[in-house]
């Protein structure tokens, strides 16, 4: 076979042109343990292997059934290895227990519009951008294998139907399993796939069926497969110091006196390449390698270095603080969005209310602690096992980070992905990849596994900013709101032009809720300078904005003197303000969900609560979904508070792909949410105070609530679960405790407001 | 440096290290048992959680020197285990997992609770789990998966 028609033979048939040539492709590529599908534990004889043929880039099947299936995405504990391949294995109606999933590395192979775009773990994106693209995958491949048995038997295409993983001619009662039919099948020309017609959702024998994680069974016998477990023959353990300051520069260090050290392989500054605005790269630093970590690591209680820690090294939180308040009551620096005339409103209203609400700075904290394992070669090229969310696309990806600081192109650069321990957006920028690569460059073209401290990762990290906001609500003498008003303070440093640029989520939606829906309303916002750097976390912007508007919408509610989930439907059943534009959220699908969260957690019957124990009610719109959840809290006498149940309803559209793995993001969702109010990152010095889970505590099993996961199904299009369901825990929660206790949560960690009662 | 001999799942182990060293990196860099996780370092996460003597221990604050005698059991040998069997049997039933990295401690420090208390109430759950933090928040899920293994009535009774 000519290199020609391999190339043409491993294009990815979606996108193969009319001219597009035969599919053969012959491989000997052996599929993984085909024991880890079943519900077994102990080591199973694996069937002997046997050669694969690759129908596309994402399937292949061996002659003896085996199919293997090519999860794109990286796998974060989503749950997105599992659920992508049940997609293409639904529509080709393949045998499950006969399939096998292996992880895409890094490759622009597979980011196509048509395959649902980039690889990325990130947005919620990934279900209603695979939705379409990989069912047509496996129709498209199912179609491929009828036409050999079709061709075969010399019957009609349209006699033909399939069961799973066989071939079926009822007329003739023949019946052909794929995989003798793979070898033909590899050589046809694949179908337009926009011809084939889908299966009818009540035939589905994959999708809505709960499926366990692929690698579930590897996790519990405690398999290498998470990136802090790769391993690379020759390879050296790597610890790396950077600056407590973000973005200080290395003046002096001992580097020699850290080389001289029992163990100590080598031990070098690294500088930064180039300029980086957002702090998040490869900043300067001193590397140690030894042939375990902790040697590596334990030498550098002996570094000393002297840093230049640059123009933030002053900055506090205090001071933040201070400047936050100092900015509520100048005018704003720019205005969001607004519609009618909100001053005026204020002004005319028969009762106006404030209320002042702040949320702190929070770190990722994944439990994997960042690292990565790479190894820039001496031929110039470039080999990386990235636990990574998103190896490519944008500046802080891992293929643009490591080219501009190595000084590398692209197509030198292979990057395995690897399975993180959690990401939650962390993972979404690669500093520790880049920095990974450029140590095995500077320790002579060595293998390297860099991993980061604990304290490391929660001082070195994209920060969920914190934020301030200040609002005024006027009512008018029937309590219907008419007015609403925000001074959004936020973070930001000058941009490339000197202007205060808003930080990476940094923002406050200027059509968050319920902006055109009350008559009136103006969003403003004033920036203060901040040193540090910041990104998504999960649900960005979302986990915080909701805390805030949701809560002040409840002190509206009781204001008014409404049911505040009634007050919340009324206010979804506004019309369209003159003026106003609506997008986005459709305010029938979130009626829906309030409702029946209502009904499923007794709401009515609220008021038959003890004093200490209240429930409280919040909704939101985000990454498509929308949830709706009703918290029920205990506050004891001494202050002390529990979370004793939470109830969600969700909307997320016609199909919920894999109910094992949805209800957990959901559930999830929720603790992390209610972590988050135990939590807070603060800065003095111009770094991070908090180091450990001692100081920056997540939830533990007897503070995690009971939970009541519903699903809504809806006629939509199928949307993702990754961080849809955490922003409304946040405010239904501190509604709760307004309700049990009277006090007002409006100052995140909890704990800062005192909840003593008597 | 000293040498070091270690009875590691049922096999003696001869490692040279600093006696300072913990158990942890001995498992992970220089046994190649990478099953037990570095999380904290600081014994406040649990996912370095193995068994010494059938007790649950933080790999990551106890120094090699300080092993002795004492059997280390690690998750790729509990599964030996007619108990560590059926929680990771239970694991899978229930697809405890997200992330799945603070999971194999979770296995351990739920086998050890189970070794000792093969029925235990809502309450012995959250005493003996209370050291394991799970970053994805399956702690529904784990509950769960305990009272599965441990074959009594999967409901979460308390206070809801």
């Amino acid at each position: 076979m000519a290199d020609g028609n391999i190339v043409t033979s491993r294009r990815f048939f979606l996108l193969a042109s009319a001219a597009g040539g035969g599919l053969l492709l012959s491989g000997c590529m052996t599929p993984g343990d085909t024991t880890d599908g079943a519900p077994v534990l102990a080591a199973e004889p694996a069937p002997p292997p046997a050669p694969v043929v690759d129908l596309n880039i994402f399937v292949a099947i061996s002659p003896e059934g085996t199919i293997r299936i090519v999860a794109k995405n990286p796998e974060v504990g989503q749950g997105i290895k599992t659920m992508l391949p049940m997609l293409i294995a639904e529509e080709l109606d393949a045998d499950w227990s006969k399939v096998v999933i292996e992880q895409a590395d890094a490759d622009a192979k597979y980011t196509a519009q048509s395959m649902g775009g980039g690889q990325i773990a990130g947005g919620s994106f990934a279900t209603p951008q695979h939705w379409g693209p990989m069912r047509q995958m496996g129709a498209g491949t199912r179609h491929m294998l009828i036409q050999a048995a079709a061709a075969r038997l010399g019957k009609p295409i349209e006699e033909f139907t399939t069961e799973p993983s066989i071939v079926v001619h009822a007329a003739s009662n023949t019946r052909i399993p794929y995989g003798d039919l793979v070898v033909d099948a590899a050589k046809l020309t694949p179908p337009d796939v926009a011809t084939l017609k889908m299966k009818d959702p009540k035939d589905y024998r994959i999708i809505g069926k709960p499926m366990r994680n692929w690698d579930s069974p590897k996790i519990v016998r405690g398999e290498a497969i998470f990136g802090i477990d790769q391993k690379v023959e020759g390879m050296k353990y790597a610890y790396f110091e950077k600056c407590p300051v973000f973005g200080g520069k290395v003046v002096t260090a001992n580097t020699d006196e850290i080389k001289a050290l029992p163990g100590i392989v080598d031990c070098f500054v690294v500088k930064q390449v180039g300029d980086l605005p957002t702090k998040m790269g490869l900043l300067d630093g001193v590397a140690i390698l030894a042939n375990d970590w902790w040697t590596a690591k334990n030498a550098a209680t002996k570094l000393k270095i002297t840093w230049d820690e640059g123009v933030s090294k002053d900055e506090s939180t205090t001071q933040y603080d201070a400047k936050a308040a100092e900015l509520a009551k100048a005018a704003p620096m720019s205005n969001l969005s607004k519609v009618g005339d909100a001053d005026a409103a204020l002004k005319g209203a028969a009762k106006t209310l404030e209320g002042s609400y702040v949320y702190p700075f929070l770190v990722h904290a994944p439990l994997e602690p960042m690292n990565c394992t790479a190894h820039a070669k001496a031929d110039g090229t470039v080999e990386v096992w990235a636990p990574t969310q998103r190896p490519d696309m944008g500046a802080n990806g891992a293929f643009t980070l490591i080219q501009n600081a190595l000084g590398v192109t692209k197509d030198k650069i292979t990057i395995h992905m690897i399975r993180c321990g959690g990401g939650f957006g962390r993972r979404l920028d690669n500093d520790y990849a880049v920095e990974a690569a450029m140590i095995s460059k500077q320790a002579g073209n060595i293998p390297v596994k860099l991993i980061w401290t604990r304290e490391q990762d929660t001082q070195h990290d994209p920060y969920r900013p914190g934020g301030y906001h200040n609002f005024k609500a006027g009512l008018d003498k029937d309590n219907n709101l008419v007015a609403l008003s925000n001074h959004f303070i936020t973070f930001g440093r000058p941009n490339a032009t000197g202007a205060l640029a808003v930080l990476a989520s940094a923002t406050s939606p200027p059509q968050e809720f319920p902006a055109n829906y009350v008559p009136n309303h103006a969003y403003n916002q004033s920036i203060m300078m901040g040193g540090m750097p910041t990104g998504p976390l999960r649900a960005p912007t979302s986990n915080a904005v909701c805390f805030a508007y949701q809560s002040f919408m409840d002190e509206i509610a009781h204001a008014a003197g409404k049911d505040p989930l009634a007050f919340r439907l009324e206010l979804l059943d506004l019309p369209v303000p003159a003026g106003a534009n609506r997008t986005g959220m459709n305010p029938n699908r979130m009626k829906d969900v309030v409702r029946i969260v209502g009904e499923r957690s007794g709401w009515a019957n609220r008021t038959s609560l003890p004093k200490g124990t209240g429930m409280g009610v919040a909704f939101y719109f985000s990454h498509q979904g929308y949830f709706a959840q009703v918290a029920k809290v205990k506050v004891a006498q001494n202050g002390s508070w529990r979370v004793l149940k939470v109830w969600s309803v969700g909307d997320v559209g016609s199909t919920i792909i894999n109910p094992f793995n949805a209800h957990n993001q959901v559930e999830g969702s929720i603790v992390d949410g209610i972590s988050e109010m135990h939590q807070k990152i603060t800065f003095d010095k111009g770094r991070t105070v908090q180091s450990n889970f001692y100081d920056m505590p997540l939830l533990r099993m007897d503070y995690a609530p009971q939970i009541d996961s519903h699903f809504h199904i809806t006629a939509n299009n199928p949307t993702g679960l990754g961080e849809p369901a955490l922003p409304p825990v946040l405010p239904a929660v501190t509604n709760a405790i307004y309700a049990a206790t009277g006090k007002r949560i409006r100052t995140l960690p909890v704990a800062q407001t005192e909840l003593r009662w008597t | 440096m000293a040498t070091y001999t270690i009875n590691v799942n049922g096999k003696t182990e001869t490692v040279e290290a600093d006696p300072a060293m913990p158990l942890l990196w001995v498992l992970r860099d220089k046994l190649g048992l990478v099953g037990t996780k570095f999380g904290c370092g600081v014994a406040a996460c649990g996912a370095c959680t193995v068994h010494l003597d059938g007790k649950v221990t933080r790999a990551c604050v106890t120094q090699v020197s300080a092993v002795g005698a004492q059997r280390v059991t690690t998750i790729e040998a509990i599964g030996d285990t007619p108990k560590g069997q059926a929680v990771q049997k239970a694991w899978l039933d229930v697809d405890v997992m997200q992330c799945g990295y603070c999971q194999a401690g979770q296995v351990m420090a739920a086998t050890a609770l189970l070794n000792t208390n093969p029925a235990p109430s809502d309450a012995d759950i959250d005493a003996a789990m209370q050291g394991n933090a799970c970053r994805c928040g399956t702690y529904k899920r784990i509950r769960e998966a305990i009272k599965t293994a441990a074959g009594v009535d999967t409901k979460d009774k308390r206070e809801a």
